[in-house]
């Protein structure tokens, strides 16, 4: 049973964020790194890059398949996880902790009312199976 | 509508150890059981099984067989002795090609030929047109595979059979028995190790699979086309529809040794040796990505600014640790070293021609 700590927001397209005053860490779910299997590659936008809620941010792939980040709210990265470049295994190994991918200073914090807590994504996730 | 996806007798025993499912031609199949690249290091450093129940074995028998299949396909069968397979290209008359097979030689007048899935019902009506006076056998349905690879597979299958496994040679093959079933025993593969792959009869496959991943011996892990794939990519081995199909010949594809022009006539021959007169203009080649990222099938292969090519298959390697491809670029462009860029996802990433198979096994 894939876990969902209940401090995090989620988005439908399996990003988390952790929001820390005006900033939030970014990265994906228990279940999208289950799904996806062994993360071979991620790549990730420059620090200073702008990224918009909804859009793409960067790729993750195992080793069958690509796919696409998107972002769980608009800003400003402002750090970047540049130890995924040589370990992308840590995604699988801790999607929330060491697999963390981006920070975002938020331009729009009202932009997170659209994220799902940890009991609506869980139902999300749980009808979908 | 999703067509209606057919199932190998094995499709339980696949969903009871979790195997998650995917189509591919036409069959519902497990693609991994637990990670890629876990049944991947299995089958390079242990044993894995794959059921590859899903393709096609049609038997070819009576007095003109020898002599039709000769002209079907691109090698000379006529070297072959009872208890022999040999790798060959099925082409059309413009010396494309429509699939690759192996060609079991089991007896005088009686052959088994063994393609692949996708394109099993159109093989099957080529063959037939182009072999009428022989007798053809579609047996894929009532047959299982079990392809059994990596370095333990012969003290692994060894308590299973009567067959002297260490007197079977590369792409040769005994009629012999598993658990008491017949069993047709090859010793080939499509991992780039070493290997056996065990016809059965469908309703024995089962217990075949069982006792191999309960009771093997060091523990045989079931393994799925994912782990297949990366592989038989790393051992150089091309996959027919995706690296090679009826725009490509095997001159391009560098199939050279499978392909015998002195042989006296068959299929798409003239057409190849015209290609050859006017000189080959492209070349399947191996390529390793010198910048980061990973080149996929579709992706543009660059000379400068110009497309020059196309990947055919890509994938991360997980035992050499580099993103490896395939990909058919002009044959001036083709020599080992040759710099190019692959597109992804819109920007040039470096890659070099590399030396194929990327994998090779040391022999003892």
């Amino acid at each position: 049973m894939a876990t969902y700590p209940i401090h995090l927001q989620y988005s439908t397209e399996h990003e988390w964020i952790a929001v820390d005053g005006a900033s939030g860490r970014v990265g994906i779910t228990e279940h999208a790194q289950a799904e996806l299997g062994d993360i071979v590659f991620v790549e990730l936008p420059e620090i200073g890059t702008t990224v918009t809620q909804g859009a793409n941010f960067g790729v993750v792939e195992s080793v069958k398949a690509v796919s696409d980040l998107y972002a769980p709210a608009s800003g400003k990265v402002v750090d970047v996880n540049g130890e995924l470049e040589t370990r992308p295994e840590l995604v699988n190994e801790d999607p929330y902790g060491k697999g963390w991918m981006i920070v975002i200073a938020l331009s729009d914090p009202s932009e997170l009312h659209a994220l799902l807590d940890a009991g609506a994504y869980t139902a999300m996730v749980e009808n979908r199976e | 509508m999703d067509p209606i996806l057919r199932r190998t007798p094995l499709y339980d025993e696949h969903i009871r150890r979790g195997a998650r499912m995917v189509p591919f031609a036409g069959y519902e199949m497990p693609v991994l059981y637990t990670s890629v690249v876990e049944e991947h290091m299995a089958v390079r450093s242990a044993a894995g099984v794959f059921d590859v129940s899903h393709m096609g074995e049609i038997e070819v028998t009576g007095a003109t067989a020898a002599a039709e299949i000769q002209h079907l396909v691109t090698n000379d069968i006529s070297t072959l002795e009872p208890g022999r397979a040999q790798y060959n290209c099925l082409l059309d008359e413009d010396g494309g090609i429509i699939d690759d097979l192996l060609v079991y030689f089991k007896a005088p007048e009686h052959y088994l030929l063994v393609v692949n899935a996708a394109t099993k019902d159109s093989d099957l009506a080529w063959i037939r047109q182009q072999c009428p006076r022989a007798t053809i056998c579609d047996i894929s349905d009532e047959t299982a595979l079990l392809a059994v690879q990596g370095p333990a597979a012969t003290a692994v299958l060894a308590p299973l059979t009567r067959a002297r496994l260490d007197t079977i040679k590369y792409y040769r093959f005994v009629e012999t028995d598993a658990l008491d079933v017949p069993c047709l025993l090859s010793r080939t593969g499509y991992t780039g190790e070493d290997g056996f792959e065990l016809y059965l009869p469908a309703d024995a496959a089962v217990a075949v699979f069982r006792h191999l991943v309960e009771d093997a011996q060091p523990r045989v892990l079931p393994a799925g086309l994912g782990a297949r794939d990366t592989l038989r990519l790393e051992a150089g081995m091309l996959l027919s529809g995706t690296d090679i199909d009826r725009t490509t010949s095997p001159l391009e594809a560098g199939l050279e040794p499978f392909v015998k022009l002195g042989k006296e006539s068959f299929i798409g021959k003239s057409a190849l040796i015209r290609q050859q007169a006017a000189g080959v203009r492209r070349r399947l080649v191996g390529l390793e990505t010198v910048g980061r990222g990973i080149a996929r099938h579709g992706y543009p292969v660059l000379h400068g600014a110009a497309q020059v090519g196309t990947v055919t298959s890509g994938t991360h390697a997980p035992t050499l640790g580099i993103a490896i491809s395939l990909a058919y670029v002009p044959a001036e462009l083709a020599a080992e070293g040759t710099a190019l860029d692959i597109e992804i996802r819109g920007r040039p990433i470096a890659a070099r021609v590399c030396k194929r198979p990327f994998y090779k096994r040391s022999k003892n």
